[in-house]
């Protein structure tokens, strides 16, 4: 194809990418450089000074990487599990009850947490019952990280499945021949050929639950996450400065988090 | 493990030994089975016989129905775990680790054993050189051919000094001309190791070259088990006779008529063809020169067809009329001796 005619196809990529992503992303970052209203610094200042935005980032952090991990090792051995086993009796109905959260939205799924885990919750009465103790783990802590392995593990189990049924059977019985015990065969042929679809599984976990909103607006916990602190910002103080430079801040924790993951995967494979 | 000590052979025996799948199908009927120490048998038969199954019981990855039994020499295996079982296995389509180089792989049992890096190193490397891969130590297997592949397979699964030494399908990965010449370099390793050794395979040219006994296998059965030449020579059924090289039956009362019996059955080579006007006639369909000699197809009168090979000097031509005379034949009536 000669140069002229990668133009033509190059033009509309270019524009859409120029009005689409670049002058959208350039505005935002430029109004978090803005000053906000009886302020004397400007919005990135703020952001990474004052321990309010401090906070709601660690908890952002420290949440999304908690639930990342307790799902892949959730994960794992579930879709081991149903990618060896491809004939046993429930497991059509147990693929579509574990499927089914997929297309809820967060406040749903939120709202599935209260039924579980809230005040008048299944949990909470069973611990009457049997302690007479109560035990609400909704509003807190808990309660999110319970909401966000809600809606990632739908998402992960699918994508971890496919990858165990590419692994080769023949892999694991030459190893067993060679004398591997169920751990090694899984530490020294299973997990490396795992690697590459649980950092990508793990990445789409994190970036999801990074920037999860409606479960835990739904939950209501004061508990702040970044998504929340934003939404603040925006909505009730009309502080549009700082909610810009936390949306720059949040997607660059994301993309860095991301990238040391990415990282540490890649030296791990060629390290073996 | 002491990695200097030759490879000891031992024999492998069989009793009784079937296998049922869960749903009941049953893939092998009770069958006995004596591999000789340092013996290679071939397993032949088509696909689906039970050949891979047995392969795959001898191993540890199939477990055998109740009451069947396998020993290495006088060592009862049958509930021990392929781990424990000591057989190096070379799998159809190799299972090499993708994660792993090539000298990795062939370390990776000894790995597994405790073996200590120097000594692993040195093993690795002897095998490497037995199986002419020396060179390719670091390389990525996805980057070797074929052969190469099979060899690494072959090296990784005697790096461990396996009690027996299982091979599925080993060439059958591989292109045609690379498969004639494997099989030489194949048969002559076999033969310097001195390790007893089980090979599946569907291919009749493969076992009779590779085994030094045949067994071949028909939808679970054993069917026959001896030397190449015995089972070409002395086929106990028609389904071995008809599965090592071209068998033709020939039947009915044309062929009452010449020769008092029921049916004939006789190899393509085993015929004479001559002028007609002395015993029973057929007609050349076609005739297919092939160098060593010329391939005729006929018919009898009644319409049944069959093969001859003649030197490649006959002069006989499609449409021409032949008689037919057998060299050596054999009957239904007098089935050979096994």
């Amino acid at each position: 194809m000669g140069r002229r005619a990668w133009l033509i196809i190059a033009i509309p990529a270019i524009t859409l990418f120029v009005a689409f992503w670049l002058l959208p992303m350039a505005k935002l970052a430029g109004l978090g450089a803005a000053t906000p209203q009886g302020m004397d610094v400007s919005a990135y200042w703020l952001v990474l000074t004052q321990p309010r935005y401090w906070q709601s980032l660690a908890n952002t952090v420290g949440l999304s990487l908690a639930a990342t991990l307790a799902t892949l090792a959730i994960a794992l051995p579930v879709s081991r599990f149903l990618a060896r086993h491809p004939a046993f009796p429930g497991r059509r109905v147990l693929m579509s009850l574990l499927i089914f959260p997929l297309a809820f939205p967060g406040v749903v799924v939120g709202f599935l947490v209260i039924l579980a885990t809230g005040r008048q919750g299944v949990l909470n009465t069973l611990a009457k019952a049997l302690s007479g103790e109560p035990m609400v783990l909704a509003y807190g802590m808990a309660g999110l990280f319970i909401g966000y392995l809600y809606f990632l593990l739908p998402r992960t189990i699918g994508v971890l499945m496919a990858a165990v049924e590419g692994i080769d059977r023949h892999w694991l019985e030459a190893a067993q021949t060679l004398g591997a015990s169920p751990w090694r065969r899984f530490v020294d042929i299973e997990l490396p050929a795992l690697t590459s679809a649980l950092t990508a599984a793990g990445a789409m976990c994190f970036a999801t639950a990074m920037g999860a909103f409606g479960t835990v607006f739904t939950l209501g916990t004061k508990i702040d996450v970044l998504p929340i602190t934003i939404y603040d910002e925006f909505t009730n103080y009309a502080n549009i400065p700082v909610a810009a430079a936390l949306s720059v801040v949040l997607g660059l924790a994301t993309w860095a988090a991301l990238y040391i993951a990415n990282t540490l995967a890649n030296r791990s494979a060629s390290a073996r | 493990m002491t990695l200097a000590s030759p490879i000891q052979a031992l024999s492998i025996t069989l009793a009784n030994c079937a296998k049922t799948w869960p749903d009941g199908t049953r893939a092998l009927e009770p069958l006995d089975l004596g591999v000789r120490a340092g013996e290679t048998l071939a397993l032949l038969g088509p696909s689906g016989c039970g050949k891979t199954t047995l392969l795959r019981m001898i191993c540890g990855l199939e477990e055998t129905d109740a009451g069947g039994s396998i020993r290495f020499g006088n060592d009862d295996v049958t509930r021990v775990a392929p781990e424990a079982r000591g057989v190096g296995v070379v799998f159809q389509g190799y299972a090499l680790f993708p994660n792993m180089n090539v000298a990795q792989n062939v370390g990776y049992g000894l790995k597994i054993r405790g073996v200590d890096v120097e000594t692993r190193r040195k093993r690795v490397m002897e095998m490497l050189e037995l199986v002419e891969l020396e060179a390719l130590a670091e390389r990525r297997v996805d980057r070797l051919s074929g052969g190469q592949r099979q060899r690494v397979a072959l090296a990784r699964a005697i790096a461990i000094e396996p009690r027996v030494l299982l091979l599925d399908e080993p060439l059958t990965a591989l292109d045609a001309r690379l498969r004639q010449q494997l099989r030489v370099d194949l048969a002559a390793l076999l033969r310097k190791l001195g390790i007893t050794c089980v090979i599946v395979t569907h291919d009749q040219e493969e076992a009779m070259m590779l085994g030094d006994r045949v067994a071949v296998m028909s939808a679970g059965r054993l069917e026959q088990i001896g030397q190449p030449e015995t089972l070409y020579r002395e086929p106990a059924s028609p389904f071995v006779a008809d599965f090592i090289g071209t068998l033709c039956r020939l039947q009915g009362s044309v062929v009452s008529a010449h020769h008092g019996v029921e049916s004939l059955s006789f190899r393509p080579y085993e015929i004479r063809l001559g002028p007609p006007g002395n015993g029973l006639e057929a007609n050349i369909v076609a005739r297919f020169y092939l160098g060593s000699h010329i391939r005729f197809e006929l018919v009898l009168d009644d319409g049944q067809p069959f093969t001859a090979l003649a030197e490649p000097d006959a002069p006989w031509q499609p449409g021409e009329r032949v008689a037919i005379n057998l060299t050596q034949s054999r009957t239904a009536k007098e089935p050979a001796p096994c």
